[in-house]
């Protein structure tokens, strides 16, 4: 079958499509939802197998021969992100059967989710850029569309900056694209790669680097880093907590991914200064999320910008284009979004519980919500890399390789931001979870039990993940094997 | 005040049918000439846009008793399913299929899958724009 490739993202948008028509009926959408979810995750999982046992996987759209039409590409990088990119919707569908409220169900907000997955999903498999700004744009519609879901005051507030940024972001995204295109004639990411690397040897090494930046710059919009993070904790902070699940998991790794991508294809070659640029800023994306964590009071706030430490960790790993720091970045890139979004749903449980996300009015849940305290407890060690859970292998690899590739500054902050993490998050735990006991309001109406389902899912996920590194070991390398070598890419799409 | 809008009633009812056909034409115009479902679609929601301007909300609404929302999602089954039919065919997802065939009392008709694509195009322009004119002219 050679569409398999194309199953993550057709399935959910099938399913989108059929949830309008269901809006009536609220259990016909939970059961339809859920299951394409399910059937999305195990298609994913024999993608993943397909591309370890037979190498790249590309598909030509519409039967147009590589360059000249529109190819989707799955190498196991990709193919690994769809796989997390499903399991994650799935673990939020499930949360939002109880955790989301009828009202919204009731404005096809589980079509607005599978949208949301076609973009994502899709942007990590495309080979054509302007097919990627394409899937961007449906991810980032859906986005708008979840995030204003409700009506309340400050997601009315947030979602104006939300769109304003992106609509910005977007249309800078087209001029880059155009400005690429316009200098080498295609639009194919492994043809441009070709095309750029004849160019670079020639003449004019300098337009690259230009590009270079401003690719940098539309994605670091998205993906949040450094000075480019502005917008994300507020609107972040807005929507209710399956839908900051999806956004704080999927959303910004979408804009981590495109970095990735990019800078492995086409800037490997450029003179070192978007290398430079890239590790400086990575390392200031970490300290500016690092004072974020540790500053609030706000739990969510707390999670929101231990993203932001999170992106900058992954992207020093993939500057120093070292192939342990890589390898580390493939492993934590895929660690951080399984435990983000357990994080979020815990943090929206526990300010569902105490009726308000202010830490100083918390205290004591571990009493009556035992489960809730320890998941917690594990994925808070999980986050900042404690041995043997998943966050380790990761952080370990990355800062191997930012010590053998001479990065020493950047390699330690790395290390200190992992102790930083784990205050920031045992602020959380301590003042919480931990302490004297007291009741809330609110806590009869939580059906706790239920909503436990996803984030336990999760976090047992990220245990498997972090215990079984040697299992996982093989389809990671193979990751970072394609990405540091952009030849086995531009051979599986130009099969030459 | 109520404004005397007769000549504007009158002439949109006979220009109404006018449009209507003429997007019909346009959509049938098709993939290789100018025209297809997006221009299609507009056309028509612009007729429909002419009823709501001379008439009203409530009167287009009687005449047309559609859920746009269902339209949408419609034209957009048509537009995956010509794509996902490539699948039962073993070809690349949106591969498309033409043939000649006779008919007879029609003649020679060149048929391509891409109208039934285009099909699902008119669909969604038309149930979106209205859907957006409905949301932003019912609002008081």
């Amino acid at each position: 079958m050679i569409n398999f490739l194309i199953l993550p993202i057709l399935i959910p948008l099938i399913t989108g499509v059929l949830l309008i028509f269901a809006n009536k009926s609220i259990k016909l959408q939970r059961w339809i939802a859920g299951l394409s979810a399910f059937l999305t995750v195990i298609v994913a999982a024999l993608l993943v197998q397909k591309v370890r046992n037979d190498g790249v996987q590309t598909l030509n759209l519409s039967n147009w021969d590589a360059p000249f039409g529109i190819t989707l590409v799955s190498d196991m990088f990709s193919a690994l992100l769809v796989l997390t990119t499903s399991i994650v919707a799935l673990a939020c569908v499930i949360y939002s059967f109880k955790g989301i409220g009828e009202d919204r169900e009731k404005f096809h907000y589980y079509s607005a989710v599978n949208f949301l997955i076609v973009g994502v999903n899709g942007a990590f498999t495309t080979g054509d850029i302007f097919n990627l700004f394409v899937f961007f744009e449906v991810m980032l519609m859906s986005s708008y569309v979840l995030i204003i879901l409700g009506g309340t005051k400050i997601q009315l507030r947030e979602s104006i900056k939300y769109i304003l940024v992106n609509v910005i972001s977007s249309a800078l995204f087209v001029i880059s694209i155009a400005y690429l295109y316009s200098v080498v004639g295609t639009l194919n990411i492994a043809h441009i790669s070709v095309r750029l690397s004849e160019i670079s040897g020639v003449s004019q090494p300098g337009i690259i680097t230009v590009l270079g930046v401003l690719f940098l710059i539309v994605f670091g919009l998205k993906g949040a880093i450094f000075p480019l993070y502005f917008w994300l904790p507020g609107s972040y902070y807005a929507p209710p907590a399956p839908v900051m699940a999806l956004f704080g998991a999927l959303l910004t790794k979408v804009g981590v991914y495109s970095i990735t991508r990019t800078y492995s294809m086409f800037f490997y070659q450029e003179s070192g200064f978007i290398q430079q640029l890239l590790i400086i800023l990575a390392i200031l994306t970490v300290i500016a999320g690092i004072i974020g964590a540790l500053a609030y009071w706000d739990v969510k706030k707390i999670v929101i910008y231990n993203i932001i430490v999170a992106v900058g960790v992954i992207l020093f790993g993939v500057a120093t284009m070292n192939i342990d720091a890589l390898t580390g970045s493939v492993f934590y890139l895929i660690h951080d979004m399984i435990i983000k979004a357990a994080l979020f749903l815990l943090v929206g449980l526990m300010a569902a519980i105490a009726g308000t996300s202010n830490l100083r009015s918390m205290g004591g849940m571990i009493k009556r919500y035992p489960g809730l305290g320890w998941t917690f407890f594990l994925a808070a060690l999980a986050l900042s890399g404690i041995p043997p859970l998943s966050g380790f292998v990761g952080k370990l690899l990355i800062v191997q390789g930012g010590f053998s590739s001479e990065h020493y500054w950047g390699a330690a902050i790395v290390l200190i931001s992992s102790l930083l993490v784990l205050i920031s998050i045992m602020k959380i735990f301590i003042n919480g979870i931990w302490g004297k006991p007291r009741s809330f309001e609110t806590e009869n109406s939580v059906p706790y039990r239920k909503l436990m389902i996803a984030p336990v899912m999760l976090v047992v996920l990220s245990i498997f993940y972090g215990v079984g590194a040697d299992f996982v070991y093989p389809y990671i390398s193979q990751a970072a094997e394609t990405l540091t070598n952009a030849n086995i890419y531009i051979d599986a799409v130009l099969k030459e | 005040m109520k404004t005397n809008d007769l000549i504007l009633q009158t002439a949109t009812k006979l220009i109404l049918f006018l449009i209507v056909l003429f997007s019909i034409y346009i959509f049938f115009a098709g993939h290789y000439t100018p025209g297809g479902g997006f221009v299609g679609g507009l056309l028509t929601s612009g007729a429909i846009l002419l009823l709501l301007l001379a008439f009203d909300l409530k009167m287009v609404q009687n005449i047309l008793p559609f859920n746009y929302l269902y339209m949408v999602a419609l034209g957009l089954l048509f537009a995956i399913g010509t794509g996902a039919g490539a699948l039962l065919f073993n070809t690349p997802f949106l591969t498309h299929a033409f043939g000649d065939i006779h008919l007879p009392v029609l003649g020679e008709l060149h048929l391509h899958t891409a109208t039934l694509f285009d099909l699902g195009v008119y669909l969604v322009v038309v149930g979106v724009t209205m859907t957006i004119i409905q949301t932003i002219g019912g609002d008081e």
